[in-house]
């Protein structure tokens, strides 16, 4: 299934798999697609997080507390699959517990699952040989990150080896919200067209509806990540599903207001 | 098995692998800068200046040579080996750690980097960088986990001292692992402007070859007073290893030497249970943490485990990769010492020569007495003597309730 942007901007979606329990992270996932999310990051908690704010930090902790495994998510993965089959998939993972699953059965089980792609933090293309190969036989993207310090040649390699899209970072740093973009965003967007023509998505701080707007006007679809964490750790579970959809609809309005 | 990680053979191997272990496993914002450490470390390297201005520092500051000393009362009293111990604790600042150090703050200053950051364990690496920092004229940001900085504290007071930021870090086990976590959170948010100064042979590559040939010197030296002193070379040398800086350090210069036993021990707490111990060879599985490939304490889900050690510097779930290379073909041996036995030998060396160890380097101390009896006196036993101990005399008085 391959990821589609359906939307100007898209909007990619990053949700904690297992915060604050599997069954909810479901429902705000089906939530969070029909109120327009065109892609859902899966992410694996893991115990050392060290690309993460304190936001998903909290989250992972709270996932790991109640036993989120890999397979877990892999399943979450297939249930969303079979009721939402529009929506792109990814599986968000640092490297280690795909290691220890076995990447040659993660990745059979993830395609299995209807896993479109894969994004792990601490993978860089460099490294990738293997992974590459196994993301590729079983039919899975993968999507490497691109930060504003890669150079050029970098850019290349990173666009060379990316499928589905190229996640932009938008500013050096961990996961969490901002106040404002910076410009690196930008300027690191531009570059990353030079080398390819894939959907570009620009992530790490992106938190309101200004934000997204300003996305859309450099980029195929905004990561929103953190923002959604904490409107999870903040709301009762059973009404979190809501308070996402909300959410989501509330990034878009100015993005519709930009198109008349 | 495959392995993504494993190069299918060992002539594919890339700088910075150590056999299959290694690796430069890190969020691509790092990328760029440990391309310009590999690149301005290479230059210093070559460069003349740079060597003749570390070593005037490591000798007129840091104190080298430490001496090699033979430990005669011991000797007599095990009745077997003689010992001999590599003085690394009188060095300045009380441990190897400022070979390290020195090596990589100039490196900092040669690079235009103004900002310091580092983790600490034990304090001892903190206590370098603080001191180094202070020498060169450079800020200094030290990450520490709360119950290190509790179990440490007469360190965090030198640090503050120094003129160092020490930043508490209250996020997992609260030790050594979580305030590297938490220096690379910083590191790649501040990445343009600050030097990262690992303290252990660990992390992403260039650091474990990097922090290995600024600790060689332990093992240069070494070799060089054993031949001056018996004519011959040792039939062991014992370590202690957390991230495993003055292991390799003093391993490195005899690795061809087959017949030299290379020993390393690490912290076997206070019980086999995943947990209870930091004994990476004894319990964990080939994986990746904070961005190197190497032997990982972890659950069956590749969580990192929690781990226990009397000593904070021996108290992490993963080990440098050069040493996980060691262990596979066998040129290095790794045992393991508990707390109690630690502590034992800390009293032992203090009673038997007047010198009080530190608790990591009280684990290699504790494997000389155990195995020494057995020898003859003909076997040479050096014990590389990391640090001292008067950083732990808060633990040390509640444990041995002085």
């Amino acid at each position: 299934m391959p990821i589609r942007f359906a939307h100007q901007p898209g909007l990619v979606v990053y949700l904690t798999a297992g915060d604050p329990s599997l069954d909810a992270t479901r429902e705000i996932a089906f939530a969070a697609i029909d109120a327009g999310a065109d892609v859902i990051e899966l992410g694996v908690p893991f115990s050392d997080p060290l690309a993460d704010g304190p936001i998903i930090q909290r989250a992972s902790e709270r996932a790991l507390a109640h036993g989120t495994r890999l397979r877990d998510v892999v399943g979450l993965a297939g249930e969303i699959r079979t009721v939402r089959p529009g929506a792109g998939l990814v599986i968000f993972s640092y490297l280690n517990p795909i290691l220890r699953y076995g990447l040659g059965r993660f990745a059979d089980d993830a395609a299995a699952a209807g896993v479109d792609g894969v994004l792990a933090t601490d993978m860089i293309v460099e490294e990738a040989g293997e992974y590459l190969a196994e993301l590729e036989r079983a039919g899975l993207a993968p999507i490497f990150l691109a930060a504003p310090t890669s150079p050029d040649e970098r850019l290349k390699s990173i666009a060379a080896h990316s499928k589905g899209f190229v996640y932009a970072i938008s500013r050096t740093g961990i996961t969490g919200t901002r106040a404002s973009l910076t410009t690196d965003a930008a300027a690191l967007v531009k570059r990353i067209r030079r080398w390819t023509k894939l959907p570009v998505a620009v992530g790490f701080g992106i938190s309101n509806a200004e934000h997204v707007a300003q996305v859309g006007e450099l980029a195929d679809a905004a990561v929103v990540g953190s923002a959604i964490v904490e409107l999870i750790e903040r709301s009762q579970p059973d009404e979190a599903p809501g308070a996402v959809a909300r959410f989501i609809k509330g990034l878009r309005l100015p993005a519709a207001a930009l198109a008349r | 098995m495959a392995s993504i990680l494993h190069p299918a053979s060992p002539s594919q191997s890339r700088p910075g692998r150590f056999g299959v272990y290694g690796g430069r496993y890190v969020p691509e914002t790092l990328v760029y800068a440990l391309d310009e450490l590999e690149r301005e470390y290479e230059a210093a390297k070559a460069d003349a200046a740079f060597h003749a201005e570390l070593n005037a520092l490591l000798h007129d500051y840091a104190g080298r040579p430490t001496p090699l000393y033979l430990s005669k009362r011991l000797t007599e009293q095990l009745g077997g080996a003689k010992i001999y111990l590599k003085r690394e604790d009188l060095l300045h600042t009380g441990a190897h750690k400022i070979n390290n150090a020195l090596g990589q703050g100039l490196l900092a200053r040669r690079m235009g980097k103004k900002r310091v950051i580092a983790e600490t364990g034990a304090g001892q690496h903190g206590v370098a960088t603080a001191t180094v920092c202070a020498l060169l004229g450079l800020d200094c940001v030290i990450y520490m986990g709360d119950v290190d900085m509790e179990r440490q504290a007469l360190n965090v007071q030198r640090m503050r001292l120094l003129g160092a930021e020490v930043r508490g870090v209250s996020s997992g086990s609260k030790t050594l692992k979580d305030a590297i976590s938490e220096a690379m959170r910083d590191w790649v948010t501040n990445v343009r402007t600050t030097y990262y100064l690992l303290g252990s042979a660990l992390g992403a590559h260039p650091y474990p070859t990097m922090v290995r040939d600024f600790q060689r010197v332990i093992g240069r030296e070494l070799k060089e007073q054993i031949l001056a002193k018996e004519g011959r070379l040792p039939a062991a040398i014992i370590a202690c290893v957390g991230g495993g800086s003055n292991s390799i350090g003093a391993f490195y210069e005899f690795i061809p030497d087959r017949a030299v036993r290379l020993i390393g021990v690490e912290a076997g707490g206070r019980g086999t249970a995943l947990g209870e111990h930091a004994a990476r060879f004894q319990g964990g599985a080939p994986g990746v943490l904070q961005g190197t490939y190497s032997y990982v304490l972890q659950d069956e889900d590749g969580q990192i485990a929690l781990t226990h050690s009397v000593s904070a510097g021996l108290d992490y779930a993963s080990i440098g990769p050069e040493h996980a290379m060691l262990h596979d073909s066998g040129r290095a041996e790794y045992v393991s010492c508990d707390d109690a036995t630690a502590l034992d030998a800390v009293v032992k060396l203090a009673r038997t020569e007047g010198i009080l160890p530190a608790l990591e380097s009280a684990h290699a101390v504790a494997e000389a007495l155990r195995i020494a009896p057995a020898l003859i006196p003909h076997d040479i036993l050096v014990v590389n003597l990391s640090g001292r101990g008067d950083k732990d005399m808060g633990i040390l008085a509640r444990e041995l309730k002085l």
